[in-house]
């Protein structure tokens, strides 16, 4: 990774960012370098490396059978969420499909509530009741958690269709994969978004796979972010936070002003598709060996931390033992926390549930209605 | 605005079943800011079925949404405005084009309140025509009533006559949950008288209670939306032969009425039911299996017949058509056979 920073004062450190790819706009909208503080450095390190020890503890508690069902890893593309996190504000709403404990992290759930969900406790963000793939909190406008692929597109499409509605000066952030960017309601969406110019950025996390199939089996046309058609789009490095977050803010000012836009985000996941897939049947264990070693989101941000000398390996070790630490506890916790109560298996089937019959496997294990 | 209610005499009016619908809608729309109108053609082509007729003129664009012809998109953002807290009606040109949409009214609504233990809800209305039309054929004239009273998180809804349409549309909207509103193409013509009252604003039907339509001793017919009407012509058959049949008209599919079903046989211990819809696992098979799980199955002096769609793909000849659903005299013989 080549780079080129100055230190022009003690709090400002210059990142010269990797070249952008544009559709219908100009390069010269995009910025070409972004400034960073010391502060905002260690605090990017310390976030990635939380996610980062976050999945793989779910990776070690999938192997011993405390997470069971689907688990969906996100290492490898820390550095979108982090960027995502620092361009945007609570106000604006984001919606993913499954790989979403990191975005869960970001928009409020602790460690412990994230970590307990997946263990099926009723400490768990959503009681236990929804598991690695729905995670959900309307107080920071994080709609969740989706688990049929590409179902999210049109619903975050709603959700900017909303904001729009009620004049909110907010964005709405889509995050689908490369396997995603094919379906057909992805395209009806921002159809949509275009035509009523709504506020929707159209992110495509691309880890050149979707599942098993590389990008040049499943997709005609690679290029993503130009599949927007008449829609403006921007590729970049998703594994650089700097570039992922100045893209970000970018898209914003221009969803406000003009309407929709598709950012492809270039990343990769060390882990397969799910933990039941090993991620080597279709690529080679060295390509996600070298992918470790040369594009690594958190060594680029480490490698920025000691070159400015804001901090040493060993200070940095520090960070690293303090993030594994904050882990353990909330998988300690998570592992005495009680399961979900069998009251819960009836609850919250309705708004109003205590209005409503539920069935139960027996007529006469049935939740009436109160009135009855 | 629009004149849609011909006053007859004081204290009642006449409308059609169309028209009870469009003035719900609009009530609504007026009543409540976060209230829209989202579908094809239902602003300014006035409605496929001239169903939203003059909203668009009366509320405008920002309140009337014309889509293109994509209905797991706008379905789909239809149910992520209502994550974000808007309430949008949604309209299917018919249900059986909702098909294309069906992820999104039961992965991404009927679900959702549940995986998100309560976090998240989507209040929401699914409207549209639904079952048999008139020489349409096979794709487009399935019942879903079936499909959509299956799931749990779902509120299903299907009127008959205008009062059934006004007020339980607007209790639709305003209820939390997602609604499936069934309504019917043939019935949309047919006009009714109602009293004043049902005209007001607040005018609401509560969801999950049965209408008894017509009181009766000898047999319980059991049914819902353009069904109502061919029962209630059997029964004055009936009526004249001297078997006294009790119609109920179900108007909430989900959550099924129970109690008034159970009462009625309590009372006449023989039950007709009757739907449109194809009878494996249909609304008639629920209610035989609700009796069969009560105490109200001890009171049955006959095993219940149902009268039911035939299982075929609709065809489009006119005299096939009339041999694939239900009328008033295939209910007449159903009624005589339960009291064989």
């Amino acid at each position: 990774m080549i780079f080129r920073i100055s230190r022009s004062c003690f709090s400002s450190i210059s990142v010269k960012l990797p070249p952008f790819k544009v559709h219908h706009l100009e390069l010269d909208q995009l910025p070409q370098t972004t400034t960073t503080t010391s502060a905002e450095l260690l605090a990017y390190y310390k976030s990635m490396q939380l996610q980062r020890r976050m999945e793989i503890a779910c990776d070690n508690l999938y192997k011993q059978r405390l997470i069971r069902g689907f688990l969906h890893l996100a290492d490898g593309q820390e550095s979108i969420y982090e960027g995502l996190h620092a361009a945007l504000t609570f106000d604006d709403c984001v919606i993913t499909a499954y790989r979403d404990h990191c975005i869960a992290l970001l928009r409020g759930d602790t460690p412990h509530q994230i970590i307990a969900e997946m263990m099926a406790k009723q400490t768990g963000s959503t009681k236990g009741k929804g598991g690695s793939m729905h995670y959900y909190k309307k107080a920071t406008n994080f709609y969740g958690g989706h688990g049929i692929v590409g179902a999210q597109i049109p619903l975050g499409t709603g959700l900017a269709f909303a904001q729009k509605y009620n004049k909110k000066p907010n964005v709405t952030l889509i995050m689908f994969g490369d396997g995603a960017a094919n379906q057909g309601q992805l395209y009806e969406a921002a159809n949509m978004a275009q035509l009523w110019h709504l506020p929707a950025i159209y992110f495509i996390e691309n880890n050149l796979f979707g599942m098993g199939t590389s990008i040049d089996r499943a997709s005609a046309n690679t290029k993503f972010y130009t599949r927007g058609d008449v829609i403006p789009g921007i590729q970049i490095d998703g594994n650089n936070v700097f570039q992922v977050r100045e893209t970000l803010k970018f898209a914003k000012k221009h969803c406000l002003d003009k309407g929709p836009i598709f950012i492809e985000a270039m990343t990769y996941r060390y882990h397969g598709h799910s933990m039941s897939d090993p991620g080597v049947t279709y690529r080679t264990r060295e390509e996600v060996q070298q992918q470790r070693k040369t594009r690594d989101c958190i060594n680029y941000v480490k490698n920025i931390i000691l070159e400015n000398k804001v901090a040493d390996e060993h200070q940095l070790e520090e960070i690293d033992n303090t993030a594994q630490n904050e882990i353990d506890i909330a998988v300690e916790q998570a592992k005495v926390d009680p399961v979900p109560p069998s009251t819960e298996l009836t609850t919250d089937v309705y708004v109003d549930n205590q209005n409503h019959f539920i069935r139960g496997i027996l007529y006469k294990d049935s939740i009436l209605p109160k009135s009855q | 605005m629009l004149r849609i209610v011909h006053k007859l005499r004081s204290g009642f009016a006449k409308m059609t079943v169309r028209e009870a619908i469009n003035s719900a809608m609009a009530q609504e729309i007026e009543r409540d800011p976060n209230v829209f109108l989202i579908g094809e053609e239902v602003g300014q082509y006035q409605g496929a079925y001239k169903v939203s007729k003059g909203l668009y003129d009366r509320f405008g664009k920002s309140r009337i949404w014309d889509t293109p012809i994509t209905e797991a998109g706008f379905t789909g953002l239809s149910v992520g405005a209502s994550m974000y807290g808007l309430k949008p009606i949604v309209e299917f040109m018919t249900f059986n084009f909702a098909m294309q949409a069906i992820d999104h009214v039961i992965n991404s609504a009927a679900k959702l309140h549940y995986m998100s233990a309560g976090g998240l809800k989507t209040s929401i209305v699914f409207r549209g025509i639904n079952g048999a039309a008139a020489s349409v054929a096979a794709q487009h004239s399935q019942c879903f009533a079936a499909w959509y009273s299956q799931v749990p998180g779902l509120i299903v809804l299907s009127p008959y006559d205008c009062e059934d349409a006004r007020g339980l549309l607007k209790a639709a909207v305003r209820d939390p949950n997602p609604v499936v509103f069934l309504e019917n193409e043939i019935m949309y013509n047919e006009a009714f008288e109602v009293p004043d009252n049902v005209m007001d604003k607040d005018y609401l039907i509560p969801i999950g209670k049965a209408k008894i339509m017509k009181e009766g001793k000898d047999v319980t017919i059991v049914t819902f939306s353009k069904m109502v009407k061919f029962s209630m012509l059997a029964a004055a058959e009936l009526e004249r032969e001297g078997i006294s049949c009790e119609v109920i008209n179900l108007r909430t599919l989900k959550p099924l009425d129970r109690n008034t079903i159970l009462e009625s046989i309590k009372k006449t211990h023989r039950v007709v039911t009757v739907e449109e819809g194809w009878g494996q696992c249909g609304i008639g098979a629920e209610i035989c299996s609700i009796i069969n799980e009560s105490n109200a199955f001890f009171h049955l002096d006959a095993p219940v017949v149902r009268v039911t769609g035939a299982d075929i793909p609709t065809p489009y000849a006119f005299n096939l058509e009339e041999l694939s659903f239900p009328k008033a005299h295939n209910i007449v013989e159903a009624v005589k056979l339960v009291l064989k």
